[in-house]
């Protein structure tokens, strides 16, 4: 019996030739992740254990990016028990203020998270490495310590839901929408306990920062993992950036999956999910209300890529940003910094009176960097739209694309591209 | 082991983040988070709450952020254990890993009531409301999350395989 990625990628990882779902399997992972908030508990629970070493100091990455750089003197201890852990394991991948960029924008352009491989985060956007054909799952703290000491996590063996997505997409239509076009479809808890494989002609089509965007997003379907399998774009994406040799997985053709879905992107138009769920979909089109904002975010795990920025700076072009919108910009590394900057986008953003930030997660749930007062609104290409969520529980999120996002940052309302040129 | 005590009663999809707000998670003292327990969609939980007090949820219980801040939230809040229609994966996971009691139970959870008083007896997963005196089977945990569940938590299960 063939086998989905999900169950190809344990059974490799626990040295068996098959698994199915609902089986537990102790698995080997080939990379461990925290951040600022929840490395600090991995710590302490990784001290309980009694060990003197982690198992691999190559194969953890310690990401101070939530509520750095340091937003008050709490968030600096917070960091500082990262910092000294870091420094005391001789830890490889500890990315400090400078280096650092947003977690799951970061490990994929540093070549750190690879096809086939299993990656654990202590952060539910783990799932993003999905995108590159690997099995990226979010865990908690005391997971992530226990792997530290094992390089072993447990896995129940997850049954695949394959979502096959044809045609060709409509201008502006991004795989931002696409992610939001199917957990409206399927819902927040559409693919809870399971895992989904993105396939199809448009899956192919998309680059590898707009299937990122879509792998990202697979935790908000209450996804397991969101994978996609390795193809050129993979392979030449990695090219100079994979740090180990890795091995390119795919779905058996005698895979048995638990649904088939089968998606048209030619009719999805661009998306805004409405507070105070991921699931509360429209179309731009079905949208009749005006809906004033008082903020646009632009950037996160989600939406943090080069791609995305250069869309954004597409739409701002020659354009200005509302009077009553303040418009933030956040790059999701360094890299990507550098790259818009050289590429004149910054001075597009600049000039339209958007602000450009330094790479963190603050704004997106609700840290630092822009919190919403009472009554405010914010459209934003981050994740999730829960309550109080940016900021005071009475405020919304909207869920959109960057080009999306930007229109709407010069409309004042949420709009869509073409009511901008 | 048994557990006894009143119902506090939410709808689906209580996120993590209404659980405990991203705000106080510059602190990860279990007693500061406590403190703050489901602040966002009930005000008066952390001082309403007492000891052996019992969360029911609807589905997705735990959905979004990976914090296990929110189960250690909830557990230093003195919440005895959860039972919901279903728990988000993560939230699932870390409740077992540290030690937080969880029952998936769609029939006690559609039925309780909030200030209702439930008997939970975690062995074997039976769920009486004293209300009605109804009672509910559980989802049994799968025996590997037994034995996590019976060392303690994931740590002291480590502890025991490395040592």
């Amino acid at each position: 019996m063939g086998m989905t990625m999900i169950e190809k990628i344990l059974a490799a990882h626990s040295d068996q030739d098959q698994v199915k779902p609902g089986e537990i399997v102790n698995a080997r992972v080939d990379m461990v992740l925290g951040n600022d908030i929840t490395a600090p508990v991995a710590v302490k629970e990784f001290n309980k254990i009694g060990v003197d070493r982690v198992f691999d100091k190559e194969r953890i990455a310690l990401v101070p990016d939530h509520f750095a750089p340091n937003k008050d003197i709490k968030a600096a201890e917070q960091v500082k028990v990262v910092r000294e852990f870091a420094q005391k394991h001789d830890i490889t991948n500890y990315f400090e203020v400078g280096q650092m960029g947003i977690e799951h924008v970061l490990l994929p352009e540093k070549g750190l998270t690879l096809p086939g491989e299993i990656i654990i985060g202590a952060d539910s956007h783990t799932c993003t490495y999905g995108a590159l054909g690997a099995l990226g799952t979010g865990v908690g703290s005391t997971d992530m310590a226990a792997a530290m000491a094992t390089g072993k996590a447990w896995f129940k063996v997850p049954p695949t839901i394959k979502i096959v997505y044809s045609g060709e997409l409509k201008p502006h239509v991004s795989g931002k929408d696409l992610i939001l076009y199917t957990i409206g479809k399927i819902g927040v808890d559409g693919a809870l306990y399971k895992a989904m494989e993105f396939t199809g002609e448009a899956i192919e089509n998309l680059s590898m920062d707009g299937r990122m965007t879509m792998s990202n997003m697979a935790i908000e379907a209450g996804g397991k993992a969101g994978l996609i399998a390795a193809d050129e774009k993979t392979e030449s994406y990695l090219e100079d950036r994979a740090q180990r040799e890795y091995t390119i997985v795919k779905p058996d053709s005698d895979a048995e999956y638990e649904q088939v879905i089968e998606i048209d992107v030619s009719q999805i138009e661009p998306q805004v999910a409405f507070p105070s769920l991921p699931e509360n979909t429209k179309g731009l089109n079905e949208i009749t209300e005006k809906i004033e904002i008082h903020q646009s975010v632009i950037g996160s795990c989600t939406n943090g890529r080069i791609e995305d920025l250069r869309a954004a700076a597409e739409i701002f072009k020659g354009q200005k940003v509302h009077k009553n919108v303040r418009c933030l910009v956040f790059p999701g590394t360094q890299a990507i910094y550098k790259q818009a900057m050289h590429e004149g986008l910054f001075d597009i953003f600049i000039d339209a009176g958007a602000a450009v930030s330094t790479p963190t997660c603050g704004p997106c749930l609700g840290g630092h960097m822009g919190i919403l007062a009472d009554g405010e609104r914010a459209i934003s290409t981050t994740n999730r739209n829960f309550v109080g969520r940016m900021g005071s529980t009475s405020s919304e999120v909207y869920l959109a694309s960057p080009a999306v996002a930007a229109a709407s940052a010069i409309k004042g309302h949420i709009a869509g591209p073409e009511e901008v040129k | 082991m048994k557990l006894k005590g009143k119902v506090f009663k939410y709808g689906d999809n209580v996120d993590t983040d209404v659980i405990i707000p991203a705000r106080y998670l510059n602190s990860s003292t279990p007693e500061n988070l406590a403190a703050h327990c489901m602040e966002d969609i009930d005000k008066n939980f952390a001082d309403e709450v007492s000891e052996g007090d019992i969360i029911v949820g609807g589905k997705n219980f735990g959905s979004g952020s990976s914090r296990e801040h929110a189960p250690l939230a909830i557990k230093y809040a003195g919440v005895s254990c959860v039972v919901a229609e279903s728990f988000a994966r993560i939230f699932y996971r870390n409740s077992i890993n540290i030690g937080l009691p969880i029952l998936e139970c769609p029939e006690a959870a559609k039925a309780a009531e909030a200030g209702d008083e439930l008997e939970v007896d975690i062995d074997n997963g039976e769920i009486k409301n004293m209300r009605t005196g109804e009672s509910y089977q559980a989802v049994p945990f799968p025996p590997f999350m037994q034995e996590i569940i019976k060392d303690g938590g994931l740590i002291e299960h480590v502890k025991k395989e490395l040592v």
